[in-house]
């Protein structure tokens, strides 16, 4: 083992990518990568603040739930901000005051009562006459943050706030934004909810409990129209999703959970909602991993942090620490069942029921029950006793609670499929490298290798024989294997490489290489080759790139037409360097005559017009015909004005306008163009014909 | 040689003198078409010095004299008194279309200038 050279990177790269990408979305519970991405997206600007106010509740609320350290050192800057906007209620809108007072709740600013009453008073005035389904959420989400924070307020008319709300609700369970509105959507569903959650909370009376029932229905049938992926998520998303307030299945969801469970809290009774749908929800947050954009976090965050403790159900996530188990080292399966936050779950059995090998063929379906390890929170299992081989395998596990009275306050969703990786030391074995005659395969040399090591065999052939190599791969429990990669290289002294796949059928891999019909491809190069044997897979904890040794090869002499080895890079990263530049060919602008040849010939072509002028006055014409009578007149006059202003329209439509405009303009032109000249020539046709026959 | 030249000049003066009886509003047709007629050739000459560059340009200009021209030229045999073909067509209406007529050919024209 000492000898074995490490595989090259690239061959590392895609082993790891081949064995990790179809379990990098696993689902595992909020960790600290969460809380240093969280850090990382919700870091404050140069002078300390997180933008708007919107924003910087949004970090202070994902800082808070995630314990983090850093919203303490952020406090007085925020709270600043927020007692801005507080002190003049009046001048701010609901928003601003909503998230104001949600910030101070949150970082426990000390706020004077004055203000509060001041806010209070603002916003119980708008609660009266809003039919707006955003107003009600953030009044009523502003009372009731202050109410939290110790504050004393009634809603004395909850029961008329609580139907206005509620007349915004639709038959499917969704809710318009306003009274106006046609729309309907899932997100202003979550909205109402917990602007109805909030009313509730602020009631001075108990609220009509047949209301409730009614939202409750209501809530049922929104989880109806729920969607789902295959593996068990379940999310929300808008049924269109080209509406005008389109947010996406995230921020949807969110709302969602967020008003649910804040309505679960407040109404007496339990919502009837299966426990798999609000399990999916908390996978499909955890299933975000680390989320892209600080929206994105606040809400995956929040979100699990209301899936965390509920009154519907809390669902509890099985997952894997690893999901690659190596034979070798006789790995331990372990399984971890905890709430979405990782917080232990209550006493509770994990079984393996079921394994299905990667084209989703049940290998076993025995029935084992893990072991659990009260120390580390961590049931196990050895899978030695489990008799897989190595690949890519589907477990599946159930899970039942222990003590009957769980199953209505925890999900467990019964089964859960997990993919896992088996990992091993793969045995090679039989190798054989030999050189044979072309005709009758008389085989000439063999010796035995030991792919194990380092080898160096010398061989010489010419180009009427064959190289052959085989070998077998067997994998611990003795089936054959079929690795990924299978290469064999040939390496000239002049660096030219050239690569050949060892095609593997079921009892051995064998590779003939026939140098007759290669000396065109090796270029006619004889001497000494290197080879070097790769074997790889992501399941082979064994993978080599190893020398075998080197071929002397005598190879005809090249004919003149055939074709050159390709240059070598001297250095095989320069292809990565940058390339050479592109010079751009443009057009040359055409040539232009002097610009005084122009203008004289400008000049000169009024020469003619001149002339037609001069040509006039000669023949003695006059305006005599011209109307005398001011009806007429005008109509002559305004015929020859319209003339004019088609032509300046020409040279506007020449200078700027498009010709749709100017047809336009055209048209209208046109119309009184033909209605005075009709007056006009029709009057002189009339006078003419009168003179002739006076 | 001399009789030939005083035999040009005799049809010259008897053309003129043809001529002179045409009504003056055929003459201001004649020399509209003239001053049209001229306007391309200054034009053509133009191109003909510095090359034909913008193309359509140059082609606009000579078309929408040339054009005009044709035009008028339809207008007099119109309006000629002597043209019996045309005797129930007032003047009036031949030159409404001559208006209506360049008012469209000039809109192509500018169309096309560029």
């Amino acid at each position: 083992m000492a000898g074995r050279r490490p595989a090259p990177p690239g061959l590392l790269v895609l082993l790891l990518a081949a064995a990790f990408a179809p379990i990098s979305s696993a689902v595992r519970p909020v960790s600290d990568a969460h809380r240093s991405a969280a850090a990382e997206l919700f870091a404050p600007s140069a002078d300390g603040s997180f933008g708007d106010l919107e924003r910087t509740y949004e970090a202070v609320r994902t800082f808070q739930i995630l314990g983090l350290e850093k919203y303490k050192s952020v406090t007085g800057k925020a709270c600043k901000f927020a007692a801005e906007k507080l002190a003049s209620p009046a001048s701010s809108a609901t928003k601003d005051l909503f998230h104001a007072a949600r910030i101070s709740g949150v970082l426990g600013c000390s706020v004077d009562a004055g203000v509060y009453d001041g806010v209070v008073a603002r916003l119980k005035a708008v609660i009266k006459d809003t039919n707006s389904l955003l107003e009600f959420y953030y009044t009523v989400g502003g009372l009731l943050s202050i109410k939290e924070q110790g504050h004393k307020i009634v809603l004395s008319d909850a029961e008329s706030t609580f139907h206005a709300i509620k007349a915004l609700s639709q038959s499917d369970g969704r809710w318009r934004y306003d009274t106006n509105s046609a729309e309907s959507s899932t997100f202003a569903a979550g909205i109402a909810l917990e602007a109805l959650a909030g009313v509730v909370a602020l009631a001075d009376a108990e609220v009509d409990p047949s209301m409730i029932g009614v939202v409750k229905n209501d809530i049922v049938k929104l989880f109806d129209t729920i969607k789902s992926y295959d593996d068990g998520t379940f999310y929300f998303d808008e049924k269109h999703v080209d509406a005008t307030e389109y947010k996406g299945p995230i921020m949807t969801s969110a709302s969602v959970v967020r008003g649910v469970t804040s309505f679960a809290t407040v109404a007496s009774g339990k919502l009837n909602i299966p426990g798999e749908k609000v399990l999916g929800l908390g996978k499909f947050f955890l299933g975000i991993g680390l989320p892209g954009s600080a929206k994105d976090c606040f809400n995956q965050i929040e979100s699990l942090s209301f899936l965390e403790n509920n009154r519907v159900f809390i669902p509890l996530i099985l997952s894997l620490p690893s999901k690659v188990f190596s034979l070798t080292s006789k790995d331990q399966l372990k399984v971890e069942v905890t709430t979405v936050f990782g917080s232990a779950a209550p006493p509770l059995k994990v079984n393996l029921v079921q394994v299905l090998g990667s084209d989703s063929k049940v290998i076993t379906s025995e029935n084992k029950e893990l072991q659990f390890d009260l120390d580390n929170n961590v049931h196990y299992l050895d899978i030695a006793p489990l008799k897989i081989d190595v690949g890519k395998y589907s477990l599946v596990f159930e899970i039942s609670l222990q003590e009957p009275e769980h199953e209505s306050v925890y999900a467990t969703g019964g089964r859960n499929t997990e993919n896992v990786f088996i990992t091993g030391l793969i045995k090679v074995d039989k190798a054989e490298i030999g050189i044979s005659d072309n005709d009758a395969g008389t085989v000439e040399s063999v010796q035995k290798l030991d792919l194990l090591k380092d080898t160096k065999v010398s061989l010489s052939a010419n180009h009427l024989q064959k190289l052959r190599l085989s070998f077998q791969l067997a994998t611990p429990l003795g089936h054959t294997f079929k690795p990924h990669q299978v290469f064999l290289k040939l390496k000239h002294e002049s660096n030219v490489e050239h690569l050949f796949v060892v095609p593997g059928s079921a009892r051995q891999f064998k590779i003939v290489l026939d140098f007759l019909g290669l000396v065109e491809k090796f270029y006619y190069l004889s001497g000494r080759y290197d080879l070097e044997l790769a074997v790889g897979d992501a399941a082979m904890e064994n993978s080599f790139l190893r020398p075998l040794g080197h071929l002397e090869l005598d190879l005809p002499e090249a004919p003149e037409k055939a074709p050159r080895p390709p240059a070598q890079a001297v250095d095989p990263f320069s292809k990565f360097g940058p390339k050479a530049e592109i010079s751009h060919i443009f057009r040359s602008p055409e040539k232009r005559p002097p610009k005084e040849l122009s203008l004289a010939f400008t000049g000169l072509t009024l020469l003619p017009f001149i002339g037609f002028l001069i040509g006039l006055m000669r023949l003695g014409v006059n305006l005599k015909n011209f109307p005398s009578l001011p009806g007429p007149a005008a109509f002559a006059s305004l015929f020859h004005a319209g003339i004019g202003a088609v032509l300046l329209l020409y040279v506007l439509f020449w200078l700027k306008l498009d010709l749709f405009t100017t047809l336009k303009y055209l048209g209208f032109l046109g119309i009184f163009l033909v209605f005075v000249g009709h007056r006009t020539l029709s009057y002189l046709s009339s006078a003419s014909t009168k003179q002739k026959t006076a | 040689m001399p009789r030939a030249a005083s035999d040009a000049k005799l049809l010259i003066q008897s053309l003129n003198k043809a001529y002179a009886a045409t009504p003056t509003n055929l003459k201001i047709i004649d020399l509209y078409v003239i001053c049209a007629v001229a306007t391309a050739v200054i034009q053509v000459a133009y191109m003909g010095l510095v090359g034909s560059f913008p193309f359509n340009s140059f082609l606009s200009g000579v078309l929408s004299c040339i054009g005009t021209a044709v035009l008028a030229v339809c207008l007099r045999i119109q309006v000629n008194k002597d043209n019996k073909e045309f005797k129930d067509l007032p003047p009036e209406r031949a030159f409404a279309d001559f208006v209506l007529c360049n008012l469209v050919l000039h809109l192509v024209i500018m169309n096309f200038l560029g």
